[in-house]
């Protein structure tokens, strides 16, 4: 109970003194929140930005590449299985391919066969004329074919398991065209939907639907190559191959070192231009809290040697003004979450046009931080008590 | 049975003796006046009876207890438990009700009890300004406020530095009135004072100057007569 009675009296002490003097109170929150949102803002966008980047780097191309260890191709199985391997909120992109020679023409091109809703969540960046959809044929294949958006054109060639025969100059032209439409080979008229311009070897490609290759061909799915972009930087993409490999001996996937590295090159300067940010806001902070703690002490002269006339103890004394530090640090702690968090959202929504994830374990983290850079701070100042002496301050005017 | 003895009790400055080799006892239930210009030491001695300054030399025997050599947080503790303190300027926090100001010295002695508190401003006629702050009460109301905070832990000696001097005439009598009632109730009152009249109201007045007790007047035969008259 007299503690009881004790403990009421050091909380009403500290309420009361930050309450009835709101002016300083403000002062002194404001300081603090806002160093509390900076520093929860930038801890926020910290550790979001990997995942922010990572989006964003994922917009320049797959990142790990699967191919069969042997000549047979990747079934079905093998790529569900890869999939739960990888983790299916990890991929942003997983496009198999299967490639087919083809004639257009009787001049020899590659037909990609793969799934295009997912070739262009791996290369948002290609520049389509048309659209997204069946059949799209590389910048190079319509000049040399004279195609445009719309046109028609036939493809023929060899369907699986069957034997191709080169054209022979002892057969007439005629003759040849006879043997390429017998029951092993396949012809069939497709149309324009889109061209593509990358600047690289896939404006020599025909792309279409794997499933219309695969009938094409008459074959079950298989495919050659899987192009996969993953959100994971370099160590963890590493891990996922060799993962793949261990649990997978018939494929050999690959990372793309070159975008993984570039990416965690970026990511690791921004991380210390961050933490360095972080590093000068809380020195700032406690500057702050330092200096308005040391005019909170140096203005309550009078009421600390009062205090000290009335019997009060020096540890006593120190720990109202470290307790209403402590106030402080949790008031503008806790402002500073939610002000930071505000923070971070209209930085990412400006910088990468995405929300942001609210941190929930900032909340403790952040309080308890600046509660502890305020009794920090305080305590240089709070230990000027021990100078007061009652008789000098509140002698008789 | 002297409550305070103070034997040969001087305080240097350099080569300024604030006080000089002072002897006086004060036995408990007495009213005492000290008295005399600026500088005479009245300040200087109050702060050492008020165990918030020590002796260069002497000693000082508060309730049979040398007080003389103790340390700082020794000093601390037996103001807290055998002094009670007025101010001339009051010294009452401004963000505390009066209750809130009269709780303090019981948190820092004991433990706070409001209904105790609100008892001790009862005894100085303040209840019902309880829960206001310093700046809605008047100086008069202040001062009893500071009245009620110094008597709250039953102290031995309740020490007033110019208790009346920031009061207007009326207050002044008020808080005389108030001490007048507290002496008859066995408590043992100290006042530095400038006012001639307050310092008659005592039983005893000391007269300092140079540091020196000059006269020691007995004034029994004419004690609570002054302001008594004034205001009748």
């Amino acid at each position: 109970m007299a503690n009881n009675n004790k403990r009421k009296m050091y909380l009403r002490l500290i309420t009361r003194s930050l309450i009835r003097r709101a002016s300083r109170l403000i002062t002194a929150v404001l300081a603090i929140a806002i160093g509390a949102t900076i520093l929860s803002g930038l801890v926020t966008i910290y550790y979001d930005i990997p995942e922010q980047l990572g989006r964003e780097f994922r917009s320049y191309g797959a990142n790990l590449i699967i191919m069969p260890s042997g000549e047979n191709g990747i079934n079905e199985n093998d790529i569900n299985r890869v999939k739960n391997l990888i983790g299916r909120e990890k991929i942003v992109g997983f496009a198999p391919y299967r490639y087919q020679t083809i004639k257009i023409n009787e001049q020899p091109f590659l037909l990609a066969g793969t799934d295009l809703e997912q070739v262009k969540n791996n290369s948002p960046f290609w520049y389509i004329e048309g659209d997204w959809q069946n059949v799209m044929i590389g910048r190079e294949v319509a000049e040399v074919l004279n195609l445009n958006l719309g046109d028609d054109f036939k493809i023929q060639g060899v369907k699986f398991g069957g034997q191709a025969e080169a054209s022979n100059q002892n057969y007439s032209a005629e003759e040849n065209k006879t043997r390429d439409f017998g029951s092993q080979y396949f012809s069939e008229k497709l149309n324009v939907k889109g061209i593509i311009t990358t600047g690289g070897a896939e404006e020599g490609f025909i792309f279409a639907d794997m499933k219309i290759l695969n009938d094409l061909i008459e074959d079950n799915f298989k495919a050659d190559v899987i192009e996969c972009s993953i959100i994971a930087n370099a160590s963890e993409l590493e891990n996922l191959t060799q993962q793949i490999s261990k649990a997978m001996p018939n494929l050999e996937p690959r990372a793309v070192r070159r975008l993984t590295q570039s990416q965690d090159i970026v990511l690791g300067k921004l991380e210390a231009l961050v933490l360095l940010v972080t590093v000068i806001v809380l020195i700032i902070t406690m500057i702050s809290v330092y200096t308005t703690m040391t005019a909170m002490v140096a203005e309550r002269k009078k009421e600390i040697a009062l205090k000290k006339a009335l019997g009060a103890e020096n540890r006593l004394v120190m720990s109202e003004l470290l307790g209403e530090g402590i106030l402080l640090g949790f008031v503008g702690g806790a402002l500073g979450v939610f002000l930071g968090y505000e923070f971070a959202l209209r930085v990412s929504l400006n910088v990468f046009g995405r929300g942001i994830n609210f941190q929930w374990a900032l909340i403790p983290v952040t309080i308890i931080v600046f509660i502890a850079i305020t009794v920090i701070a305080s305590i240089m100042p709070v230990r000027k008590v021990m100078e007061i002496h009652p008789a000098i301050i509140l002698k008789g005017e | 049975m002297p409550i305070l003895e103070l034997k040969n009790v001087s305080k240097i400055y350099g080569s300024l003796k604030a006080l000089n080799d002072i002897n006086l006892s004060v036995n408990a239930g007495d009213w005492l006046s000290i008295m005399g210009p600026s500088g005479s030491g009245k300040t200087t001695m109050i702060n050492i009876i008020g165990c918030m300054d020590t002796p260069s030399t002497g000693n000082v025997i508060l309730d049979g207890v040398d007080i003389s050599k103790e340390s700082q947080s020794n000093l601390t503790r037996i103001r807290r438990d055998k002094i009670g303190l007025i101010f001339q300027q009051f010294h009452l926090i401004n963000y505390l009700t009066a209750v809130e100001n009269v709780m303090l010295a019981q948190y820092y002695h004991s433990m706070p009890d409001e209904q105790e508190a609100l008892e001790a401003l009862e005894k100085v006629g303040l209840k019902e300004r309880a829960y206001h702050l310093p700046s809605q009460l008047s100086g008069g109301e202040q001062q009893r406020v500071c009245i009620a905070r110094a008597l709250i832990n039953s102290p031995q000696i309740l020490l007033g530095d110019e208790p009346t001097g920031n009061l207007d005439e009326e207050n002044e009598k008020v808080v005389v009135d108030i001490f007048r009632r507290l002496h008859s109730e066995g408590v043992t009152i100290i006042i530095v004072t400038h006012d001639p009249e307050v310092g008659d109201v005592a039983q005893r007045k000391i007269i300092l100057e140079h540091g020196r007790v000059i006269q020691d007047i007995d004034q029994r035969a004419t004690f609570g007569e002054a302001l008594k008259l004034k205001g009748a």
